[in-house]
């Protein structure tokens, strides 16, 4: 996927102006907000697990290399084949290489971020292999040349008359003038599209939620069945996944999934939480012939023992995303790349470069919101701050940014002059705006002023008023 | 040098360590073999007859179907009755470790015992075990319990013992692990499906919608007396 994460700026102004994304961005705090809050609030020991489950994550990135070594051992004992990827590159050249001895034409796929990170779909299709998504979000995005917008609810960006003009374009073998108005209607003719798609499939490629090293199985979680039945139908399972899934037991497991539906879509769990170990056993009716596992590293093992190892915990619930109020306004595609809101912010950087995506980590009032809401307590807005520290060593901070922290670190170390610039300051804008208030603009502060009045101040600095009233 | 070996030695130069040392490994295989518990939720911190009001309130909650039937000769019966209320065919798919069922004692119900194809609307399966905390059902695959079972049909019944039912999800786990000799040489089931409610999607507006791939409808037939044979 080619980053448009430059464009940031002008993505997001586009995305305000788009009347049928905004109303669609509306459904997030009834869809995800108000039930996570119902959910957690009937489980005392929520923050509790929070805390269990960093301590897990940070456990496993200690010992990454062994859980991962035994994860690896396991999963060649169950009958299973571990391919291990350095880039993006490899990844997609062993999927494509698997493929090609299964004897596929099309395979199908349950939702995965790292696909998207990967790409994988585009190297397949070049390569005269069909991918179908079969995740009902991901379906509708692939039928229309999209990249997901949310990690959890990649359609999220769309309303159901957008879905129903979707499919209509695309599903020309049924009658045209089929009602397609309701939710239902479009669900069960997904449904039905894909369930032909299920059957025909040669490969079925999901990714992983967890991988267990115990006994080398991996885990998906699922509300559709969809990644159920990639992973069942087909004579050959991949399981693409980052180093960074392992843990050690299914008690270790149990915890995070505590937290994972909970803070995803505020369900006490998912619908499905599906564990596969190795291939068809001797017996067994169904279940693919062949099992194999891509581990990914693409920059993760980097990320170790910097100030960003702790984004490696992330296990992509999207809680973050879904009580961000930047995301709410600008919608996922303005990020520009695979993953959006507050963890693409953190992630993207390290997986493309801050050069590219320089104004991710700065699309944020640090609010803390995420911080507050992430169930593996993840400090979103300090790495956030990281890297525009690190933006700002490597001169990539615009000019007018690098002189205006200029002026105010003049300021800031020197306090006489600093009370002093503020007196006068808050003198001035006083007197100018007391009549009115408030100021329609100023110079300097266009960015402020052009979407929202900029209050005129009492007249006095703040420092002013706290010693008079201590004086007291 | 291998991608393995290559990602491996990447891990351990970011940690700023060559491989661990064997005390350090003795440590961490016996983390691996202990399996430490964490926080168990206080909900399920009851005595077990309990514990099945537990389950089937939260499978309730799931959107489940949940009924009780006093013993296994009873279920053939259950399942009629609940087909007939829904004018679903009497047409069903059965694992093959129901086959000891009296359902000859029903000769309107026509039962097939294999694995799902598309076309089959109803499947009966039995559970390996009832997860109180969250209503969810274990269903591990084996020759007698085929995994297609429980996804392709439109409604999806499942056959648990009461006695099946744990609190949380490491109690069930240890059942299975105890049951196929996990750590102890033998291995799980090829595929172990955790289900929490009939399938469903909110990918259209947030939406919920039953029975998105996998089935529209579950029902539950809580079995009061007895339990699956070798047990």
């Amino acid at each position: 996927m080619q980053a448009t994460s430059r464009s940031f700026v002008a993505n997001a102004r586009q995305a305000m102006a788009d009347p049928t994304l905004m109303k669609a961005m509306g459904n997030i705090k009834a869809g995800f907000q108000d039930k996570r809050r119902a959910t957690v609030a009937k489980l005392p020991e929520f923050e509790a697990l929070r805390d269990r489950g960093r301590a897990i994550k940070d456990h496993t990135l200690a010992h990454l290399d062994y859980y991962l070594e035994r994860y690896a051992a396991a999963v060649e004992a169950s009958g299973g084949h571990v391919h291990w990827a350095r880039t993006a590159q490899e990844a997609r050249e062993i999927i494509l290489a698997l493929c090609r001895e299964a004897g596929a034409r099309t395979v199908t796929k349950g939702k995965s971020m790292v696909a998207e990170e990967i790409a994988l779909n585009h190297h397949l299709e070049t390569n005269g292999i069909q991918p179908v998504e079969t995740d009902l979000g991901e379906y509708i995005i692939q039928l229309r040349n999209e990249p997901p917008s949310h990690i959890i609810a990649p359609a999220v960006h769309l309303t159901k008359e957008q879905v129903a003009d979707t499919f209509r374009a695309n599903h020309t073998h049924l009658a045209a003038d089929r009602p397609l108005v309701e939710p239902r209607a479009m669900m069960d003719e997904a449904r039905q599209e894909l369930r032909a798609r299920f059957l025909a499939a040669d490969v079925g490629i999901t990714g992983a939620n967890f991988l267990v090293a115990e006994t080398g199985s991996s885990i998906i979680v699922t509300n559709e069945g969809n990644g159920d039945l990639t992973q069942l139908l087909p004579r050959t399972h991949i399981v693409l996944a980052s180093i960074e899934k392992v843990v050690p037991t299914f008690e270790d497991a149990s915890a995070i999934l505590r937290l994972l539906a909970r803070s995803a879509t505020g369900q006490e769990y998912s619908a499905y939480t599906t564990i596969s170990t190795g291939p068809r056993r001797p017996g067994d009716k169904d279940g693919p012939e062949a099992y194999h596992v891509v581990l990914l590293d693409n920059g993760r093992s980097a990320m170790l023992g910097t100030e960003f190892q702790d984004m490696l915990r992330c296990i992509r619930c999207s809680a973050c995303m879904n009580h961000c109020p930047v995301y709410h306004s600008v919608g996922g595609h303005a990020y520009g790349w695979v993953y959006p809101g507050p963890m693409g912010a953190v992630l993207t950087p390290t997986l493309i470069g801050i050069e590219e995506a320089g104004h991710l980590p700065n699309a944020s009032t640090f609010c803390g919101r995420c911080e507050s809401v992430c169930p593996m307590k993840i400090p979103l807005p300090k790495m956030m701050r990281h890297w525009r520290e690190r933006q700002f060593d490597r001169g990539l901070t615009p000019a007018t940014v690098r002189s205006g922290l200029g002026v105010w670190a003049f300021f800031a170390q020197r306090p006489g002059l600093y009370r002093l610039a503020a007196r006068v300051g808050a003198a001035v804008l006083g007197r100018l705006g007391r009549s009115r208030g408030r100021f329609t603009s100023l110079p300097l502060a266009g960015g402020w002023t052009r979407t929202r009045d900029m209050p005129a101040p009492a007249g006095r600095t703040f420092q002013d008023l706290w010693r008079e009233r201590r004086g007291q | 040098m291998s991608g393995r070996e290559q990602i491996l030695g990447a891990i351990r130069r970011s940690l700023g360590r060559g491989p661990l040392d064997p005390s350090q490994q003795a440590d961490l295989d016996s983390r691996l073999d202990s399996r430490p518990r964490g926080i168990v939720p206080a909900r399920v911190d009851r005595p077990q007859p309990e514990l099945v009001d537990l389950f089937e309130t939260m499978a309730r909650e799931a959107a489940a179907v949940v009924r009780r039937v006093p013993d296994f000769a009873s279920v053939p019966d259950a399942v009629q009755g609940f087909l007939a209320e829904h004018n679903l065919p009497a047409e069903l798919v059965a694992s093959p470790a129901l086959a000891e069922l009296p359902w000859a004692g029903r000769p309107t119900l026509s039962v097939r015992f294999d694995a799902a194809r598309d076309a089959d609307l109803v499947s009966v399966t039995p559970a390996f075990a009832g997860i109180a905390e969250t209503g969810t059902l274990m269903l591990p695959s084996g020759a007698g319990t085929p995994s297609t079972l429980n996804f392709l049909p439109d409604t999806h019944i499942v056959v648990l013992p009461s006695a099946r039912i744990v609190g949380p999800y490491e109690d069930a786990w240890d059942r299975l692990r105890a049951r196929d000799r996990v750590g102890e040489g033998g291995l799980l089931p090829r595929t172990v499906n955790l289900v929490t409610g009939p399938s469903r999607s909110g990918d259209i507006e947030q939406i919920i919608q039953l029975g998105a791939h996998g089935p529209r409808r579950l029902l539950i037939l809580v079995v009061e007396q007895g339990d699956w044979p070798g047990s």
